[in-house]
């Protein structure tokens, strides 16, 4: 359990780098393709980034437009949605520490608790569109209804990306082909995970001050 | 080859689809784009044709126009909207699938890994599927010559109302326009995957040596340009969704109030056209540079190789294509000058605009002081990069016209944009790829192409596309306006036809004299002269490695480079250039 976890089990000592089996690059260790791999990660999150940024500059310029625009109520459920989603961020972070460290039984009970919590995530999402239904806000109801799916449907695509990347980790654990030697995947999939718990977040202000 | 490791070789897959189709090795996936590319220009090219043969001759009855085209040629004799199909397809596919794909995904793929040093991309699989993505793009996008109503008619812009509204605006709005979104949608993801591949590669996989101020010019412009499509690409890919939704899920994101489009009211409310222009164009105007930069890069490299000096001001260069690539995301607003927007904002963008001008002429300048009191090689490489250079000015000076918002207020939507833009994006663009070709075909496929069929093409299709374009600003100034499917019935257009029907002959012209290129490529792949391992004498990593390069590219060894790309002429030693790659 994350709580029996004491202070001098998680400041540990960084091992060495992992072998991500390059030898091309100029920095002494090689590492070349984790490295690669982190810069593809963050140029990943920019394009996200500005994929949102568009929608988020068309719903602030559509909004000032006219008076037609209709605040969405906000189902209950997303408020444990964004609880569900930061737990599951906290809990595959604790597993990637566990992971550092050399703890693989760890590892794995903690990301199968992540991974579980995330989908528990994509079926509140789904719960919250149902609630919306039955209230009668479609899309094409007003804008604010139609900004609110295409934010959050766009959100649970990369979520549903997210947990595909979950899952893959979780098979390659159980395989034993993870270990603190072996973290590229693991680190860039929980990094890829906490994006998205920052972005739903993002979107829950957004909502809450423009929806 | 000077190395610090063991050789360790590795083999080619031995199947043929998992060498020549689902190949994951960087040198065939930049062919694939190649040829990709090639076609899309053949296809592109065609249309053109067809749209100057409507220009000139708007009352030929054609027959097999009938038999193409049932409805949109009835009679023979193209309707309207047939003209602006193929105007909409002829900017669509020319724009995606040549402009962007042939200069940085073709050649960038082909010999980005090679020039800074790496035995393959960051990330060989992603790009296999970066690939095969584009070329679902293009069928899809192909897919909407042959579905009911036929092509889009909306332009490569696709302004709404127009694109949003659905088929009840005229044919090819219908399903024709849907594919056209989901093509464009399909392949903003292809570049996301091979802008992430291109930024991963040159950041981490640089060979020991390969700093960032030594990589060739081109490398610089592929990473510029890869991180324009980036932040382009993402936005045009939500522009897409949004107006998808306009026109599938009845939501008004871009479709206003009180619309009447063939005496029939929409149900469309609040939404604001101008918000399309504006996503468009952030994505749009980036899009120019990422046609231009490879080129430019290109041309660097060239007129170095060729006049057998160091390029003039290394630095200046890479700071010139930041400084473009960065500006190129804060002028888009002058594309709407006309829109209405306000006075203010306008003279800001203005500004803006004539900033690049700056990083342009450092650039200019560079070139031209690179040439200066050189012993110029004029090989066929080189006169394609000269012919860049000449292009890339003619067609920035027009853009400092049009970069004023008085000025553009009048020219706006007039053929003077039309020269411009073709002579900038379009054929300078077009002559950095046959720079690229006849520079890297003896690298690409290990035979030499035809110097004098590729010099006899430069000339004639030099001096054709200067007769095409160049005639645009005349008329354009003189009022003509663009988008139109013919003049026949406009009083003040009379004077101006025999223009439209010289510049329909120069561009038949110039399309049949691109056939010396295409039996330059097909025949020097079969009977040209075998390359050696570096038939320019340039310095660059690439040319260091056979004619084609193995599979691994360096033959299992590990490249350390100890020079700049560009030391020509050096003092003292006994031939004029040092390769990046030997120690001394």
């Amino acid at each position: 359990m994350p709580g029996s976890l004491s202070t001098e089990q998680i400041q540990y000592t960084p091992p060495p780098p992992p072998d991500g089996g390059g030898d091309w690059g100029d920095r002494p260790g090689g590492g070349a393709r984790r490295r690669a791999s982190f810069t593809a990660l963050f140029v990943l999150l920019a394009a996200v980034t500005m994929l949102f940024a568009a929608f988020t500059s068309a719903l602030v310029v559509r909004r000032g437009l006219g008076g037609d625009w209709e605040r969405v109520p906000m189902p209950g459920i997303l408020y444990w949605n964004t609880l569900l989603i930061l737990a599951s961020s906290a809990w595959i972070d604790i597993a990637r520490r566990a992971l550092h460290r050399g703890a693989r039984g760890s590892f794995n009970r903690f990301w199968t608790i992540g991974t579980v919590l995330g989908v528990a995530f994509l079926v509140g999402q789904g719960i919250a569109w149902s609630q919306l239904r039955d209230a009668g806000i479609y899309m094409a109801v007003n804008p604010g209804s139609d900004f609110f799916y295409v934010f959050t449907v766009a959100h649970a695509a990369h979520v549903l990306g997210g947990i595909a990347a979950l899952a893959y980790i979780e098979v390659q654990a159980l395989r034993l082909r993870l270990g603190p030697g072996r973290r590229t995947g693991v680190e860039i999939t929980s990094y890829y995970w906490h994006f998205l718990g920052g972005l739903w977040v993002y979107l829950m202000i957004l909502f809450h001050f423009w929806g | 080859m000077a190395s610090h490791a063991t050789p360790h070789v590795h083999h080619p897959p031995s199947g043929f689809i998992r060498k020549y189709i689902f190949s994951t090795d960087h040198k065939v996936i930049g062919k694939q784009y190649w040829w990709l590319a090639l076609f899309s220009v053949f296809v592109g090219m065609a249309l053109s044709v067809l749209m100057r043969f409507h220009m000139a001759y708007p009352d030929a009855k054609v027959s097999w126009f009938e038999k193409l085209w049932p409805t949109g040629a009835e009679g023979g004799v193209m309707t309207p909207e047939l003209y602006l199909s193929l105007m909409t397809m002829h900017g669509t596919i020319m724009v995606f699938f040549v402009l962007t794909t042939a200069p940085q995904a073709g050649f960038g793929n082909s010999f980005l890994p090679i020039q800074i040093g790496a035995e393959d991309m960051a990330f060989p699989v992603l790009n296999m599927l970066s690939f095969w993505t584009t070329l679902v793009a293009l069928i899809v996008m192909c897919a909407a010559f042959f579905v009911e109503g036929g092509a889009p008619i909306s332009g490569w812009t696709a302004y709404p109302p127009l694109s949003g509204v659905g088929e009840v605006a005229g044919p090819g709005l219908g399903k024709g326009q849907n594919l056209w979104i989901l093509s464009i949608a399909i392949f903003c993801g292809a570049s996301l995957m091979g802008a992430i591949n291109f930024i991963a590669t040159i950041i981490d996989l640089r060979a020991p040596g390969m700093s960032l101020m030594r990589m060739p010019l081109t490398c610089w412009a592929w990473f510029v340009t890869a991180i324009l499509s980036l932040f382009g690409f993402a936005v045009l890919l939500a522009a897409g969704i949004l107006l998808l939704l306009d026109r599938t899920a009845g939501s008004s994101f871009f479709l206003p109030a009180g619309l009447v489009v063939n005496d029939r009211l929409l149900d469309h409310r609040g939404g604001s056209p101008l918000l399309w222009q504006h996503l468009f164009w952030f994505f749009g105007h980036p899009e120019v540079y990422i046609a231009i930069l490879p080129g430019m890069g290109l041309a660097s490299n060239v007129l170095s190789i060729f006049a057998r000096k160091p390029i003039f001001g290394y630095r200046a260069m890479v700071y010139a294509i930041v400084g473009i690539g960065f500006l190129g995301f804060v002028v888009w607003g002058h594309h709407m000058f006309i829109s209405g927007m306000s006075p203010y904002t306008a003279v800001a963008f203005s500004v803006l605009t004539m900033a690049i001008g700056v990083p342009s002429a450092i650039k200019t300048f560079n070139w031209v002081g690179t040439l200066w009191g050189a012993q110029i090689r004029f090989t066929s490489p080189m006169m394609y990069a000269l012919g860049f250079v000449s292009l890339f000015v003619t067609g920035g000076i027009s853009g400092i016209f049009l970069g004023q918002p008085a000025l553009d207020l009048y020219l706006h939507d007039t053929y003077f944009v039309v020269g411009h833009f073709h002579m900038i994006m379009g054929v300078a663009a077009i002559f950095g790829m046959f720079a690229g070709t006849s520079f890297w075909f003896p690298k690409m496929f290990g035979k030499m192409m035809n110097e004098t069929l590729n010099k006899v093409h430069f000339y004639l299709t030099f001096i054709g596309v200067y007769a095409i374009f160049t005639p645009m600003h005349f008329i354009g100034v003189a009022g003509n306006p663009r988008r139109y499917a013919d003049f026949k019935d406009f009083e003040f257009m009379k004077d101006l036809m025999p223009v439209h029907t010289f510049m329909t002959h120069a561009a038949i012209f110039t399309a049949v004299v691109q056939v010396l290129f295409f039996i330059n490529i097909f025949w020097s792949m079969r009977k040209g002269r075998k390359a050696t391992d570096n038939p320019w004498e340039a310095t660059s990593l690439e040319w260091s490695v056979p004619s084609p390069p193995p599979f691994d590219n360096f033959g299992g060894k590990h490249p350390r480079v100890y020079h700049g790309p560009y030391e020509f002429a050096v003092p003292g030693k006994a031939k004029d250039y040092q390769m990046q790659h030997e120690p001394d």
